[in-house]
């Protein structure tokens, strides 16, 4: 029993990382019907800057977090008044391979740069908390704590405020967003935005207990799209709700089933639900 | 200025380009030159594989790579582990990878746009993590080696550069030749409609999940040859065969030398593999300039080089002679004007 609670708090660990990278696509997904195949490489670019600010700089975790949040986000406006802007009206195979584009372009880049060698980033929360049996090291809860928080006050956001209506409105209906005078382009920008920030704070959270690596986004990225398809694309809970699926599915798994191949339960589970339903899980309606 | 892109549209250029690939081992400067030259052979039969399914029949697979990479490791391990020899083997590649195509296919075409090509590029990570992790079969990160050469029968040696190149070039040849004639046929024409709209081509009675899959296999078998192919010339093939990165490189190919045209994938895999070569230093980090490349063409030309010269040449034959086209010229010009509506 003991095991299977250990092994449903790694569960929980993941799911949270997982739930906020498919956060991220699921937003973007909901406003411009783009599959960002590029979000992964926000997330390892999150990661790398997070890693430049603390190790080559000296500065505190949380400046880090902040910082690669800024910068990610910054960089994921660009792709979008650069990229997907000027796609917007072209066939949709279009977008998704100037996506492939930019991700080939961000990963050889930060290979260039930072070189291809696996790194370790430095927490400053080492601790290990025990409870009656369960041990839960402090980066761990803090990357619960840390993504349900954020996930909190995304919700907060889009239901509170104007702008962040105005994201709902837009994918809910488009055409009927720009009827009430919904300015699209503020629109795709600050959702790109908030994409951005989330995948690097993802992905400062999770390097400490993982790897730092230019190749670090491409399983996290595949999860995500496993996980909005499964929650219904464009489906805010739904991406919250797959991430945990998914975290609790490679977490058990990989402990009851195999460990070499618990990288494959995504998967799996992905061909397995649409070879069942076409249409994912979660979502309303046929397409 | 009319007379050289006539020719350049005419049967004649078939003629010319096949006669500068036989004489080329004449003029190349060095062996190497022929071996890089029948590597991007290889690559190009499995770039016109690609072609039927995203360019005539409009489905991004991501999966690409790993049907290459299933093609490869048939004959790799039957040849190492099971003694096959190698021809009865590359048949095997092209049944495995025709039966493969199906089976993904058949779940996979059920899906539309985005979700075809997500899941398609789950299914090509599976086959890397199955090729990688699945160490009793495919030896793992170790990869396989001394893969058996192409036999002769005594009257060639296959083990040879020029010998293989002339292979490889018979091959694609056979694979330009094969889709030359199903772009004309009905088939094609059907997988054309397809592209342009599922709905449409629902309409006028079409099956799409048959075609589509037929696409599909055709496609894979395309791709599981090719990679055969590799494994008898390189003879050495490892899990990195079956990376996202290779499926990325022959949308690469595709897209510069013109997606849904004929002499497309030729003309982009050979031009990117020779600049490629031109700077060698630059192969580690060819994605920080093949990476907006890709963004940049697809924005301002998304037809690819042949693409939009047949497009240029239709829109110059149309303003010159109004009245002649209508019937003539149209069957040379469709794949651009098809491919503005798709």
């Amino acid at each position: 029993m003991d095991a299977f609670l250990q092994q449903a708090l790694n569960g929980l660990t993941l799911g949270s990382i997982y739930g906020l990278v498919a956060l991220g696509l699921t937003l973007v997904y909901g406003i411009l019907h783009v599959p960002n195949f590029a979000h992964g490489a926000l997330y390892m670019v999150g990661a790398y800057v997070s890693y430049f600010i603390m190790v080559e700089h000296g500065l505190n975790y949380w400046v880090a977090m902040l910082g690669a949040g800024l910068v990610v986000a910054l960089l994921s406006v660009l792709c979008e008044r650069l990229v997907f802007h000027p796609l917007r009206h072209a066939p949709p195979i279009h977008d998704k391979i100037a996506a492939i584009g930019i991700l080939l372009f961000l990963e050889a880049l930060v290979q260039m740069h930072w070189g291809a060698d696996f790194r370790r980033m430095p927490t400053p929360y080492t601790e290990i908390f025990n409870f009656g049996g369960l041990t839960l090291p402090a980066q761990r809860l803090l990357i619960i704590v840390g993504a349900f928080s954020l996930m909190g006050a995304l919700h907060l956001y889009l239901k509170k405020t104007m702008t962040g209506s105005t994201i709902i409105a837009m994918a809910q209906n488009r055409e009927g967003a720009f009827l009430v005078g919904i300015d699209a382009n503020r629109v795709a920008m600050m959702t790109f935005a908030i994409a951005g920030f989330l995948a690097a704070v993802g992905a400062t959270l999770f390097a400490p207990i993982n790897l730092v690596y230019p190749a670090m986004g491409h399983l996290v990225i595949m999860k995500a799209f496993v996980i909005i398809i499964l929650g219904g694309m464009g489906s805010i809970p739904g991406a919250i709700v797959g991430g945990l699926i998914i975290g609790f599915a490679e977490a058990l798994g990989g402990y009851y089933l195999s460990g070499t191949y618990k990288d494959l339960i995504a998967f799996v589970l992905l061909v397995a639900i649409l070879s069942i339903k076409p249409t994912g899980l979660f979502t309303k309606g046929v397409r | 200025m009319d007379r050289v892109m006539n020719f350049f549209a005419s049967p004649a250029m078939k003629v010319v380009l096949l006669a500068a690939a036989i004489l080329f081992p004449w003029v190349a400067g060095s062996e190497y030159q022929i071996y890089v030259m029948a590597l991007a052979f290889v690559w190009a039969i499995a770039v016109y594989g690609l072609n039927i399914i995203t360019g005539y029949c409009g489905q991004l697979n991501l999966a690409h790579g790993g049907f290459f990479a299933i093609g490869a490791y048939t004959v790799g391990l039957l040849t190492v582990d099971y003694g096959w020899a190698f021809w009865p083997a590359f048949i095997a590649a092209g049944v495995l990878g025709a039966f493969f195509g199906f089976l993904v296919g058949v779940v996979s075409l059920r899906l539309k746009e985005h979700y075809f090509a997500i899941f398609t590029l789950c299914v090509g990570f599976i086959i890397y993590l199955l090729i990688e992790k699945w160490e009793e079969l495919t030896h793992g990160t170790l990869g396989v080696i001394s893969i058996a050469p192409p036999e002769g029968f005594g009257l060639v040696d296959f083990t040879e550069t020029i010998p293989f190149y002339y292979l490889v070039l018979f091959f694609l040849v056979l694979a330009i030749g094969l889709i030359s004639r199903i772009s004309r046929s009905l088939v094609g024409r059907t997988f054309l409609a397809i592209r342009i709209s599922d709905d449409l081509a629902q309409s006028l009675g079409i099956n799409l999940m048959r075609n589509k899959v037929l696409a599909f296999v055709l496609s894979t078998t395309y791709a599981g040859l090719a990679g055969a192919l590799l494994a008898g010339v390189v003879r050495f093939i490892g899990p990195d065969l079956a990376e996202i990165t290779h499926t990325f490189d022959v949308i690469t190919y595709l897209l510069v030398g013109g997606i849904g045209t004929l002499m497309g994938p030729l003309v982009g895999t050979l031009l990117i593999t020779w600049i490629t070569q031109a700077v060698q230093s630059f192969e580690e980090y060819r994605m920080i300039v093949f990476g907006p490349l890709l963004v940049v063409l697809v924005i301002f030309m998304p037809k690819g080089i042949v693409g939009t010269f047949l497009t240029w040449r239709g829109r110059r034959l149309a303003s010159k002679a109004p009245a002649k086209r209508a019937g003539s010229r149209v069957g040379d010009t469709a794949d651009g004007d098809q491919r503005e509506a798709g």
